[in-house]
């Protein structure tokens, strides 16, 4: 089977996120980049399908800035086969996104039986380039997907909905499944798997060798700004009991007049 | 010159990072309170190639430079100083190999390590001999076509779980350095005895024994070099290890550094988080500036070793500095802490404890400076 992921990278969780100068995009000059959470699961899901069904090759691609390549490098370090990097800036829109992924996808010498993706990023929590990128290719799509199991040319996959219940698909592939938290538990990347990445063939693409263009923007980011920063919070000690009934009231009482809550 | 990581070192960084964030870390004080060793954490660590980093290539290790291996010797010590203690122990005891053996003893003796997470220890201290390590009083007498070794070794790391030992011992007391020699033991041969683990200040969860060895046979193609060679043997390991031992407090005093720093920005005193006092910022860029010095003396060790260059001046500075550092990197964590860094619901005081092993193992901070003073004064 030829398995594409798509994976996106995104900054370390713990970076503390600055607008840049401009208000275009964040501060990316001393980001430490990961692959996005979401996507590992994604790439497990395809090293596991690989395994699977023998001679099958896992492509990961990615749409991004050059700079850095930590998500395309840590999905060939799991096992990944081999990568492309569509070179682009870091605050493309989902659609220009999902294009330059068909395109890459469509330019490589392998027609994808199954593509796979994380249902989101953590950056910008879009939850959109899995679904528009299976619209454009015209392939049945799954999001949000916490199951899978293969039978032949279909697939079986659950997604949690509302109240914790299950909806089960039966898809035929090719098809584009977006994977979320519990669907497995993503390996790490080992120390000879980092060496023998270093030999896997990483394709580079430019946006126009995939057919995007300045034209298929379709979200313009036009400000980023910092939540306003939040007011200390407020300690009540209590320790004998008339003192309790005493600043029970009191909470009571800032939570209606001050934080609005009741 | 260039002060960066290849890509590589940096991605084994990150991931011996997040090893120690997701599986070391999360046990560490609970191992520490109980003593329990850390098999599980070992065992997955060999699975992702953080063990035997020592071992070439072309006996079945992953080629790794001294350089690749404090990078991930400093990650997975943030992790836990005590666990990496027992991780790296298989260097300590393989190096000799490494170093002394010929091609048919490290094919013989160290493949097996990279086909399954087995253990090894390094026995050279003895009970009456510690800094001064030449003064071993285990002998070896000749046995036909084996050697019969007898003699009681101390404080040997993973000595209640290792497979193979690297022995010091010697043809005859008196000759000193020219008599000692390096055998590889199978623990499992009859004569051995492992003693219990010993109660430890830190670094509880590795685990320490007494060994003894009765009228035990060892094959004589188990010598490394030939009689006499191994002083040298045990000096040329030290050079390896003594970058990767100073590697484990400069992961325990980073560790210090960023709980420390964390807290301060947390703790209100006098209306302001404790990071707004002068005196504690003081204190914490004196860790950093610390901890920066002895990250370049380490690299520059384990740097040197990969050339080639004769690296016992940078390798003592490193073990000695790098260990002081952490013991007092440490002790300030706790300090800004105050009372609750010296309870046990909170993680510095076990950097502490686990810090303060490190001025003693492979050679105490003394004796360090007795080597660089050696090499000033020659
Ligand atoms: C937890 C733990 C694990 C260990 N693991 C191993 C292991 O796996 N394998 C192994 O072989 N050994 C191991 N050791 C032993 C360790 O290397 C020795 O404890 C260390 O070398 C010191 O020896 P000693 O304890 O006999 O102290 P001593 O040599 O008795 O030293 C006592 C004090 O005197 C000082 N001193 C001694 N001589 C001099 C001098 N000439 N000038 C100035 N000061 C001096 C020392 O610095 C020290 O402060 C381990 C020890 C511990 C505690």
């Amino acid at each position: 089977m030829n398995i594409f992921v798509c994976v996106k990278q995104v900054p370390d969780t713990e970076t503390k996120v600055q607008p840049n100068g401009d208000g275009s995009f964040i501060e990316t000059s001393s980001i430490k980049w990961i692959m996005n959470p979401y996507d590992e699961f994604a790439v497990e899901q395809a090293l596991l399908v690989k395994a699977a069904n023998a001679g099958s090759t896992v492509t990961v691609v990615r749409v991004g800035g050059v700079k850095d390549t930590e998500a395309l490098r840590t999905a060939m370090a799991m096992g990944a086969d081999e990568a492309i990097l569509v070179e682009a800036e870091d605050n493309l829109d989902s659609y220009s996104i999902a294009k330059a992924l068909k395109g890459a996808i469509e330019k490589s010498d392998k027609t994808p039986d199954l593509i796979l993706a994380g249902k989101q990023g953590i950056d910008d929590d879009c939850l959109q380039v899995p679904q528009v990128l299976a619209e454009m290719m015209n392939l049945p799509s799954v999001a949000v997907i916490v199951g899978f199991e293969q039978n032949g040319e279909t697939v079986t996959v659950k997604r949690e909905i509302e109240g914790g219940a299950l909806e089960v698909y039966e898809v035929k592939t090719p098809c584009v499944l977006a994977t979320n938290k519990g669907i497995n538990t993503p390996r790490y990347a080992s120390l000879p798997g980092i060496m023998k990445a270093k030999r896997k063939p990483m394709q580079q693409l430019t946006l126009a060798d995939v057919g995007v263009s300045a034209d298929d923007r379709r979200v313009k980011y036009s400000d980023f700004q910092l939540p306003p920063e939040k007011p200390p919070g407020k300690k009540f000690d209590a320790m004998d009991e008339a003192e309790q009934q005493k600043v029970v009231s009191e909470v009571v009482g800032l939570l209606r007049t001050e934080a609005k809550v009741l | 010159m260039d002060f960066s990581l290849s890509p590589e070192q940096k991605e084994m960084y990150d991931l011996a990072i997040k090893f120690a964030k997701n599986e070391m870390i999360p046990f560490a004080a609970e191992y520490d309170e109980e003593g329990t060793f850390c098999e599980k954490q070992i065992k997955k660590a060999w699975e992702l190639g953080f063990v035997n980093t020592c071992i070439p290539e072309k006996f079945g290790g992953n080629g790794f430079t001294l350089l690749d291996a404090v990078t991930i010797g400093e990650a997975l010590s943030y992790g836990c100083m005590g666990m990496y203690t027992s991780i790296m122990c298989n260097d300590l005891a393989l190096t000799p190999i490494v170093v002394g053996g010929s091609d048919e003893q490290k094919e013989k003796f160290l493949r097996p390590f990279t086909e399954s997470p087995k253990l090894a220890s390094f026995c050279l201290t003895e009970p009456g001999n510690g800094s001064d390590a030449a003064g071993i009083k285990t002998t070896i007498k000749d046995g036909g076509d084996h050697w019969i070794l007898n003699g009681q070794k101390m404080w040997i790391t993973n000595g209640g779980y290792a497979d193979l030992f690297t022995v010091y011992c010697t043809t005859d007391p008196e000759l000193k350095h020219k008599g000692i020699c390096a055998l590889v033991v199978d623990a499992k041969s009859e004569g051995v005895s492992i003693g219990n683990k010993e109660d430890k200040m830190g670094q509880r969860t590795s685990d320490t024994r007494a060994i003894q060895f009765e009228n035990v046979k060892v094959p004589k193609e188990n010598m490394l070099g030939s009689p006499g060679d191994g002083w040298k043997i045990a000096m040329k390991t030290l050079d390896h290890s003594r970058p990767l031992v100073s590697s484990i407090a400069l992961g325990g005093s980073q560790r210090a550094l960023d709980l420390a720093s964390q807290y301060a920005k947390e703790r209100i005193q006098f209306n302001v988080p404790i990071a707004k006092h002068q005196a504690i910022q003081f204190m914490l860029a004196e860790m950093q500036m610390k901890i920066e010095a002895a990250r370049l003396l380490i690299q520059k060790a384990a740097w040197q070793a990969d050339q080639g260059i004769q690296n016992t001046i940078a390798a003592s500075s490193a073990k000695a500095f790098a260990a002081d550092t952490c013991m007092q990197i440490t002790t300030d964590a706790v300090q800004i802490y105050g009372g609750y860094g010296y309870s046990k619901e909170y993680p510095v005081e076990k950097l502490m404890r686990d810090a303060k092993l490190i001025q003693i193992y492979e050679g105490t901070s003394q004796i360090q400076r007795l080597v660089i003073s050696r090499e000033v004064l020659k």
